[in-house]
């Protein structure tokens, strides 16, 4: 489960643990968290988890809310952010229980509504099918409450890594739920740390012509007389024929339907014309 | 009719680099224009039996059933197509068949799959789904998402809690709402759309839209258009590059032509006493 972590001025003043739905953040006593501070409205702001994501909404509240020193209506909370509320500081720390491998977090999971007494076999048997069991129904159409129009929150990638920490006390509604998946799908690394891939074209029309290959996928040749594809991957770059009745040509050799690493300074014959595969550093 | 001339079917499926086990389960049939994909999950091997039943007992069922019906007729007290009757029903047995198996034996309790299936005729789609398992289309250069997904993830999007860049980065990508085999009773999202001449449709399981963004499987397609086996075992090599995380299942059907149905001059006749 997430924490919250309050600080002023560098000091730590107490520690919050995101266990419900929705957490209010002000200056009157009825709040979950509250920091008796003139510069702190009275219902400053909320933060609204639905399993392991937790949403920080401003309530207009009357001198803002930041978040990594920008000011925020809406924020999708990533590890380590850190809220800042007049002079005080809130970490956000999402935690990951570290005792079940990623693989067992990221299998496909059904929500379901009721079945709640599934969850805490869930958490100690990650390899059964795990049906989540948070009444997300209810959960979802909450969100609205929110002003729907609210800007988009913009953050940027980087800093979104959740390291795994200490287990957390058994959380009561299953949400073992957490897959601390590693932010959006990475780009392909850039191929072969050799340099960038480049072809040159040798004969024809064209020769004397670069062709950097900076996409993972570029074509060569032409549609429906003969076409091959270089693929740039993180082991480097792959030749394969496409189309046609005729296979490339690798330094005089011709390939077969099977994709073919190049090196440096190979030279392919594609549809009549002569290139040359290059790295440049 | 055999629609095996006008559609190309090709897929493929892979482990990834840190599963131990596949458990998708496809199948393709072009002759009567089937193709069915479905991501099993469940413990030890139980997610494999899951889309395992799913996609034979769906692939046997449709073909029975198309000897009895023309898919692409107009069900009287629906105004959908007979397909959409067709499917819901074989789809409504292949969740009690995995729902009892579930239900009798230990070990495979609380299995379930994510599904979708496309069914072509009469140069229209109809395609069913079930959970985060989804239907692409790329038409003229660009790809779109035909499927929602019955996910968590779709519905904080569509409530306009999280952007589509925000939900790559969501702890809950995983979380179905829907799936066939966890209850006893389940709906599947069913819907037809009209096909064009030069069509792709690609089904997936979440390995791969997970691991590859749209953007690239859109350049990837119309890279390797002319070669679909290429272009799947290609996306399948992509998601694997990207990290591989889950299974990952591809299968694209290739529009070459159309396909009207053929009725025949018998059953035109009757029709006009119908």
């Amino acid at each position: 489960m997430a924490k919250l972590i309050l600080s002023l001025d560098g000091q730590v003043i107490k520690e919050f643990t995101l266990s419900k739905e929705r957490t209010t953040i002000g200056r009157k006593p009825h709040n979950d968290i509250q920091i008796d501070n003139l510069a702190v409205s009275g219902e400053h702001a909320m933060i609204m988890t639905i399993l392991n994501d937790s949403f920080l909404e401003d309530l207009g509240s009357t001198n803002g809310t930041l978040v990594n020193g920008q000011p925020i209506k809406k924020h999708f909370l990533q590890n380590n952010d850190v809220i800042e509320i007049g002079k005080y500081k809130i970490k956000y720390a999402s935690e990951a229980p570290s005792t079940l491998s990623q693989e067992d977090f990221e299998k496909t999971m059904v929500l379901r509504a009721p079945a709640a007494a599934a969850a805490p076999k869930v958490e100690r048997n990650p390899t059964d099918t795990q049906t989540g069991v948070q009444p997300v129904v209810a959960a979802a159409p909450a969100a609205p409450a929110a002003p729907a129009a609210a800007p988009a929150p913009k953050e940027k990638l980087g800093d979104t890594t959740i390291t795994a920490q200490v287990p957390p006390p058994a959380p009561a509604a299953a949400p073992a739920a957490a897959a601390p998946k590693p932010a959006a799908a990475p780009q392909p690394a850039a191929a072969a740390a050799a340099g960038q891939g480049m072809i040159q074209i040798l004969s024809g029309p064209n020769a004397g012509k670069e062709l950097p290959l900076s996409k993972p996928l570029t074509t060569l040749g032409k549609p429906g007389v003969q076409v091959a594809v270089i693929a740039k991957r993180p082991q480097g770059y792959f030749i394969t024929h496409v189309e046609g009745a005729n296979f490339p040509v690798v330094n005089g050799k011709s390939l077969d339907a099977q994709a073919h690493q190049l090196s440096d300074h190979d030279v392919i014959e594609l549809a009549g014309v002569k290139m040359e595969f290059f790295l440049k550093a | 009719m055999s629609l095996s001339s006008a559609l190309q079917m090709v897929k493929a499926t892979h482990t990834g680099m840190v599963r131990s086990h596949n458990e998708d389960s496809i199948t393709t049939d072009p002759e009567i224009g089937l193709a069915v994909l479905a991501d099993g999950m469940g413990g030890y091997n139980a997610g494999e039996v899951a889309s395992g039943i799913a996609t034979a007992l769906i692939s046997s069922e449709t073909r029975e059933a198309l000897i009895r019906n023309a898919p692409h007729h107009v069900d009287k007290t629906t105004g959908a197509p007979i397909a959409t009757r067709l499917l819901r029903d074989i789809i409504a047995k292949a969740n009690t068949s995995i729902y009892q198996s579930a239900n009798s034996q230990p070990q495979y309790a609380g299995m379930g799959t994510t599904l979708v299936v496309t069914l072509l005729c009469d140069n229209q789609i109809t395609i069913a789904h079930i959970g985060d398992s989804r239907c692409y289309r790329f038409r003229g250069g660009k790809l779109e998402q035909v499927t929602r997904d019955h996910s968590l993830l779709q519905e904080q999007i569509d409530s306009g809690l999280l952007t589509k860049e925000a939900a790559r980065r969501s702890q809950n990508k995983n979380l179905v709402t829907r799936a066939l085999g966890i209850e006893p009773q389940v709906e599947a999202e069913i819907h037809t759309h009209p096909v064009q001449s030069g069509d792709l449709f690609l089904l997936c399981s979440d390995g791969l839209n997970d691991m590859v963004e749209d953007g690239d499987i859109e350049m990837t397609l119309e890279a390797l258009a002319a070669n679909p086996q290429l272009a799947a075992e290609q996306l399948v090599q992509m998601a694997n590059d990207n990290g591989g995380r889950d299974n990952v299942s591809v299968i694209l059907i290739k529009v070459r032509k159309d396909f009207p149905a053929d009725d025949g001059w018998m059953t035109k006749f009757l029709g006009w006493f119908k």
